[in-house]
């Protein structure tokens, strides 16, 4: 024990004195927590739309006004012919085409019915998804308005509507921040955790030190205690500096107990970290380091539910995601923080990411041999 | 008493099974001072790593203190000290944090063995808070070597401690070699320079992961058998393509600012000097001066590597 005590002073005062990996332990989850959910904004804003009106009425009239007015809309063009609206969208000035077909007020008093046609700019899936729902959310209001007008509402109605009201259960202003935040800091303490580990085992091999130590009597397992030891402590303080922002940054409380939140981390810092150590194994350079877990990263990040619901992909994702440590904690980061779940519904979790700490850090062990 | 034994140790590398060592035996006594001696890629750091035990052999065994490097790897662990060729210590410590370290992991402190370093220890301990990644490479050397002592080791390996070394500090190393030798410790130091086998006890000549010779370099420098003679003329050039031409040369080669030649010991050293001046004048040289030499080790290398690849050859 005496000897990972010395490990332990030898590789707190490296990283000490590594002033550059220290303010970016420290700068990164600030930096990255109060600009990333700003910019990962799920809203979409400012749609341009280009109304074609061949009726040129009042109703028309009135609901222009009214797709404006809901702040979604920034109207970029009133022109008299479609034709010169496409080509506002083929030159990217417009995302949505409304056009509204001469004697638009007449037929719909009338008739009773009348045609719009929307033309969506579908190059960016989810503006012309969102614009394309909106507009057609707007439209069905506006045509209520109406029905209302023109119709005296009886004591029954005459056709059986079903209105839909829903609220937002955990978020129920739908703050897609609450949302995001958590999962941000999953990934910062995945990053801390991973790479450090791997980069600083490998930097030993790099520069020749881990002959050195080879031929002293530390033990393998002292020498890896001394590496995971640091950084897992690391890796609380920045989950720790990550609430801290979350809270005076975005006023995310979790809603749960933090204890929980804290002991899932301290599981799950231990298997990031074993997954360190096993590309650690495998590498000779910090380079390769640094690119197998780059590549690890990516499908950590992007198969981990941060940005993309898991059960909405295919199967074959939803069995690799199944293997991705970093979905386990951002799942239970939202459980905790938003739902206030309890230590219960995330054991099935702890007792997965505990799964993979044993099954890595054993591997990394057992590959990580003293003599070659 | 022997403290290393080597019986056929061999370890071959890659996937053509090239053997880097190729059963080599030899065995060095308790306090000598043993040199392995051979050009870059001879198979010296292969023999030390698996003599350090970070290296396990392909063929063969070796013990250290009497354990074998294999099953009693630990023990070897705490009681031998290992430089490697490479500067392998932590650059973003200081001098004396990188001593304490590799102290404290041995279970001991500076204090308890200053005496095995404070020869050395003196000279960098002006510069103790600076790192050791800016040091110069002699002071590297010096500290590493300090590193490698400070656990009271009773066998020290020295992987090309001089390789990159300016010439004072190389001589000062070796003096350094010699009082630690005082010390009772057995040391086993590779080298690729010739002029530094002459300081060891013995010295194994290695070639090709073999070993050519092993015996003290005075006997090795007596056992050469041809008559060698140092030749010199106004123009170095034509002088090595004459003494290659001329019927009776084993060998020649340029050596300083003389040409070494070896003639068969047969012939008589007063007339194999008398004839080899005669013919070199026919060629027109100039400024001719022709006398017997003794060899050194570097012409007993060379002698000794060119048996090894005519045999290799046959």
């Amino acid at each position: 024990m005496r000897t990972v005590l010395f490990l332990l002073q030898k590789e707190f005062r490296q990283i000490f004195r590594n002033k550059s990996i220290l303010a970016i332990i420290m700068v990164m989850p600030v930096v990255q927590l109060i600009i990333m959910p700003l910019a990962a904004d799920y809203e979409v804003k400012n749609i341009n739309l280009a109304v074609v009106d061949h009726d040129h009425s009042s109703y028309s009239r009135q609901l222009i006004s009214k797709i404006t007015a809901s702040g979604y809309f920034r109207l970029a063009d009133y022109s008299a012919t479609f034709k010169e609206a496409m080509k506002f969208i083929e030159s990217d000035h417009a995302d949505v085409v409304l056009e509204i077909p001469h004697g638009f007020e007449k037929k719909l008093i009338r008739e009773d019915e009348q045609q719009l046609f929307i033309a969506v700019n579908a190059i960016n899936g989810t503006k012309a998804n969102l614009g394309g729902a909106y507009l057609g959310q707007i439209i069905r209001a506006y045509n209520q308005d109406i029905r209302l007008e023109l119709v005296q509402p009886g004591r029954i109605n005459p056709i059986p509507v079903i209105e839909i009201t829903s609220s937002n259960w955990f978020n129920p202003l739908m703050n897609y921040k609450f949302f995001m935040v958590p999962g941000i800091l999953a990934i910062l303490v995945t990053m801390v955790g991973g790479f450090l580990t791997s980069l600083n085992i490998v930097r030993e091999k790099e520069i020749g030190t881990i002959e050195q130590i080879n031929v002293t009597p530390i033990r393998k397992h002292h020498f890896i205690l001394g590496k995971l030891i640091p950084f897992w402590i690391l890796g609380n303080v920045v989950f720790t500096v990550g609430l801290l922002v979350s809270w005076l940054v975005y006023g995310i409380v979790p809603v749960g107990n933090p204890g929980v939140l804290y002991s899932f981390i301290a599981v799950y810092l231990l298997a990031i970290m074993g997954f360190g150590l096993l590309v650690s194994t495998f590498c000779e350079t910090q380079q390769q380091a640094m690119f197998i877990m780059f590549f690890f990263m990516m499908v950590f990040i992007l198969m981990g539910g941060l940005f993309t619901p898991i059960e909405s992909m295919p199967d074959w994702a939803r069995a690799i995601a199944a293997f991705n440590p970093v979905s386990y904690l951002i799942n239970v980061m939202r459980l905790v923080i938003l739902k206030g779940s309890g230590f219960r519904e995330i054991l099935p979790h702890l007792g997965i990411i505990a799964g993979f700490a044993v099954v890595l850090n054993s591997w990394a062990i057992l590959n990580y041999k003293k003599t070659t | 008493m022997q403290t290393i034994t080597l019986n056929g140790l061999t370890k071959v590398y890659g996937k053509e099974k090239i053997p880097a060592v190729n059963e080599v035996s030899f065995s060095v006594d308790q306090g000598e001072l043993f040199g392995l001696i051979g050009p870059d890629g001879a198979g010296k750091t292969s023999i030390f790593r698996m003599l350090t035990t970070v290296l396990l052999p392909d063929g063969g065994g070796a013990t250290v203190n009497g354990f074998d490097v294999v099953k009693d790897y630990r023990q070897i662990r705490s009681s031998v000290g290992y430089m490697p060729g490479k500067f392998s210590l932590y650059p973003d410590l200081s001098i004396e944090e990188n001593l304490s370290f590799f102290a404290t992991v041995f279970n001991t402190t500076i204090e308890e063995n200053y005496h095995l370093i404070r020869d050395i220890y003196v000279q960098i301990e002006p510069f103790k808070k600076r790192r050791a990644g800016k040091l110069s490479g002699g002071m590297k050397q010096k500290l590493a070597l300090c590193c490698a002592l400070i656990h009271k080791p009773t066998v020290l390996f020295l992987d090309e401690p001089t390789t990159g070394v300016d010439p004072v500090s190389r001589k000062e190393f070796w003096e350094m070699l010699k009082r630690l030798k005082a010390q009772n410790i057995t040391i086993v130091v590779s080298t690729p320079y010739m002029d530094e086998a002459a300081l060891c006890d013995r010295i194994a000549l290695m070639q090709d992961g073999k070993i050519l010779s092993i015996d003290t370099p005075a006997n090795i420098v007596s056992a050469y058998p041809d008559q060698l003679f140092a030749v010199k003329a106004d123009r170095m050039y034509a002088l090595l393509s004459a003494v290659a031409r001329y019927d009776n040369t084993i060998n020649s080669y340029a050596f300083g600012e003389y040409a070494h030649v070896s003639l068969p010991a047969a012939l008589g050293q007063e007339a194999a000097g008398a004839a080899l001046k005669n013919w070199l004048a026919q060629t027109g040289l100039e400024a001719l001066e022709v006398f017997p030499t003794e060899p050194t080790i570097e012409d007993c290398f060379i002698k000794l590597t060119m048996d090894h690849l005519a045999s290799a050859k046959n």
